[in-house]
């Protein structure tokens, strides 16, 4: 039986090809990951912590742009050949798309991992946010432009595969999986804009040296325009994947076509106007501003809640089909050794645990107590780092026989892998919020203090960080397992029938959903009238503040840390003592700024 | 549009917790008066915060009766005041903590409490907090300000009321 190779073989190419750049970056990133797992733990320091922030530049960027939107890219061409029944429209267009990307990826990826090289001039140790005026090398923004650029192209060979389809077919409800990648793609258009303004016309010609001066809120908040949309564009595949791929995996159908609509529609319309939860504690913006942005963030758990009752709801319905009964009971009908359901499945729990620490993150006072505390990558290893990546991975399993011909070279380790990801996660998460709660910070290469100590009600420091060094070493072992995995299955030989690629029709069908949610271009002026009623208001206010081009030079990361380091010592060892109580935090802040030289 | 029972009951339950939620932030803002940073601390320069009335010479300024304000500069990698010497009030007082950066983008955060704010170049954090017994606190930098941000640190000292002299304000 033919398989989607079979059918589209210049798709399965480029989908494969996104999907070896995806889990290129995963292992590096992994890898960097653990290293910064136990050195900030203090179990394990094989780099000096200046380096800690390259390797968490890297991280950030390696996994969660480049990792998840490869694999992105790759799934949607995927869902759009197979939803349409056709070829993309010009192979040359999705090629160069790809080729796009890839270069920018390389391009910041170098820019970012030269900072390991003292040798080499060149540096981007601003991190995944990168903050004016942090200045990186001009080779960093250039390559996240090229990037972002490529991500467009993608988003218009799909459209242009949609365009195709509907000249021949005008009279049919848009495929479910197509719906999905061009809602996602508008949502993806109209947030994008924020970097893309943020990079081309502020970032690039201040690194290049064209314009002297930032405005650091101007692009703070212009990041955050694209920075929580960029949160569903990761979460987007994966919901796909839970609505079209998992109650089939689950031996079901999906409950409802109708309600899967709405919940992407809805996505569209509030994925942007929240981005100032980010900015919660940022001075230059109006409290009203904030509370919009509350507001809207919490009517977009709304999308979130409904999925997981229809996810839920198909699981339910496939156990009953494979023969479970009772009220919980049919829990014990589902395929737990396929590892894609048992991935998915674990993914979409910790969702769930990760919407409620989202909650807090979005309850705009209580925010107080959490904001930049080891609290929010706690937070986000659980929604990015698991219910997307963990989900990635598992459909890899059920992906990778039909983009290659091949089986999957074994189920028990991809079974082991998966929910070695989830128990890893599982350690580092829980102790990563409480950390936080205590006031750890994030983003930090030795939290450790000379001048106070953090105080535990439970538990203690060093069991916190025993969990988290744990935890960041298993789900390294999970991403070696993977890669393996898939590198072994990439190494069999064809099969006649590698997997079961058959999705069946849901119970709900298209039919009984309004016409009005295929209307694409309404749902896209709308979210365009709400950017634009959340967005006009705050950065018109802080351009009249501090000036469209700001007052802040640059700040370059340093490629040599010396002189900043020398001139803080010499800061500190001017000052002379009031009492001789101090003297001795204030040495060990030398020394530990000393340390930093080496 | 077919809608299922259960997910009609599903639906107003998500309604009803959203609504809950935005509910409990409006008390924490309104019942609560937990204010949020916003721009009522106006911009400065921050190349010349030396110029400033009060960045100029950072640290505790009395503005009422049991009421303070504290200037603090954040920049790499220390706060002034705060690392060299503690930021000093004194106890059972309102503290307003006017933070700002002279240069990258900092974090200042009273190590387990909620006072927290960003230290933006140009702008100015202004975040009251209340307190009460006499005790040391934590300060540190919780955004990423360069190569040597985790050694950026410092103390603030609740001081009991009757060793509270003048010498420790500014003014």
């Amino acid at each position: 039986m033919a398989t989607f190779v079979d059918r589209y073989p210049d798709e399965a190419k480029v989908v494969q090809a996104s999907f070896a750049v995806a889990f290129i970056a995963l292992g590096i990133g992994a890898l960097f990951g653990v290293i910064q797992a136990l050195h900030r733990t203090d179990i394990l320091r094989i780099i000096d912590s200046v380096d800690y922030y390259t390797l968490l530049t890297a991280h950030g960027v390696l996994l969660a742009l480049v990792f998840t939107i490869f694999f992105l890219v790759g799934l949607f061409t995927w869902a759009i050949a197979r939803s349409f029944e056709r070829p993309m429209p010009d192979i040359r267009l999705t090629w160069a798309w790809f080729g796009l990307m890839t270069t920018g990826s390389v391009f910041a990826a170098v820019a970012i991992l030269a900072g390991l090289f003292p040798d080499i001039p060149m540096s981007a140790d601003v991190l995944y946010t990168f903050y004016a005026p942090l200045q990186a090398h001009p080779i960093f923004y250039i390559g996240l432009a090229m990037f972002i650029i490529g991500t467009w192209m993608a988003g218009a060979d799909w459209f242009l595969a949609y365009r195709g389809w509907r000249s021949e077919n005008p009279d049919d409800r848009i495929p479910l999986q197509a719906f999905m990648v061009l809602t996602t793609m508008i949502m993806w258009f109209v947030s994008t804009i924020g970097v893309a303004v943020s990079v081309v016309f502020f970032l690039i010609p201040w690194s290049l040296g064209l314009v002297e001066t930032v405005n650091p809120l101007l692009t703070r908040t212009l990041f955050w325009y694209f920075g929580h949309p960029v949160v569903y564009f990761w979460l987007m595949p994966a919901y796909l994947l839970w609505y079209t791929v998992l109650p089939k995996l689950a031996g079901g159908r999906l409950f409802s076509d109708p309600l899967a609509r709405v919940v992407f529609v809805l996505f569209v319309l509030l994925s942007t106007p929240v981005g100032i939860h980010h900015q919660y504690l940022d001075p230059g913006i109006a409290e009203g501003f904030k509370f919009i942005a509350m507001t809207n963030t919490m009517f977009l758990l709304l999308p979130s809640l409904l999925t997981a009752f229809t996810v839920v709801a198909s699981v339910e319905h496939g156990a009953r089909q494979r023969g479970g009964e009772g009220y919980l009971r049919w829990l014990g009908a589902l395929p737990w050794r396929d590892p894609a359901f048992t991935g998915m499945a674990l993914a979409g729990l910790m969702f769930a645990a990760g919407g409620f620490s989202g909650m807090i993150n979005a309850g705009m006072n209580i925010n107080y107590l959490i904001h930049n505390t080891l609290w929010v990558p706690g937070h986000f290893h659980m929604t990015v780092g698991t219910a997307v990546a963990l989900t990635m991975m598992a459909g890899t399993y059920w992906l990778l026989p039909q983009l290659t011909g091949k089986t999957v070279f074994s189920r028990p380790i991809g079974l082991l892998q998966v929910v070695l990801w989830f128990v890893g996660m599982v350690f580092m998460s829980n102790a990563m919020h409480r950390g936080g709660l205590l006031g750890i910070p994030r983003r930090t290469a030795e939290p450790q203090y000379q001048q106070f100590d953090f105080a535990t009600a439970v538990g203690s420091i060093g069991e916190i960080q025993a969990q988290i060094a744990l935890g960041g070493v298993l789900l390294f072992l999970s991403v070696v397992l993977f890669l393996f995995n898939v590198a072994a299955t990439w190494a069999q030989d064809r099969v006649d029938t590698p997997v079961d690629d058959r999705i069946p029709e849901p119970l709900s069908p298209p039919s009984g959903a309004p016409l009005v949610l295929d209307n694409l271009a309404l749902w896209t002026v709308i979210a365009i009238v709400l950017v634009v009623l959340a967005y006009t208001l705050p950065l018109a206010s802080i351009i009249t503040d501090a000036g469209l081009l700001g007052k802040s030079p640059a700040f370059p990361v340093s490629v040599s840390v010396q002189p900043v380091v020398d001139a803080a010592i010499s800061a500190f060892a001017s000052v002379s003592p009031v009492t001789s109580a101090e003297v001795q935090p204030i040495e060990g802040v030398v020394d530990r700024l000393a340390e930093v030289i080496r | 549009m077919e809608i299922h029972k259960y997910e009609k009951i599903w639906l107003a339950g998500a309604l009803l917790l959203i609504v809950g939620f935005i509910a409990t932030v409006s008390y924490g803002a309104v019942g609560a008066g937990i204010e949020m940073v916003n721009d009522e601390g106006g911009q400065v320069d921050p190349a010349s915060l030396e110029e400033h009335p009060k960045f100029g010479e950072p640290g505790t300024y009395q503005t009422g009766e049991n009421e303070y304000d504290v200037y603090v500069i954040a920049q790499q990698f220390s706060f002034q005041p705060g690392t060299q010497q503690p930021i000093r009030v004194p106890a059972h007082s309102t503290v307003t903590f006017h933070v700002t950066s002279a240069d990258v983008i900092h974090g200042f955060e009273v190590v387990g409490t909620n006072a927290n704010t960003m230290a933006i170049p140009g702008q100015v954090a202004t975040i009251t907090v209340e307190v009460d017994e006499p005790t040391e606190y934590g300060l540190l930098c919780n955004e990423y300000c360069g190569s040597a941000h985790h050694a950026m640190e410092g103390r603030l000292e609740v001081v009991p009321q009757s060793e509270w002299n003048e010498s420790m304000a500014v003014n």
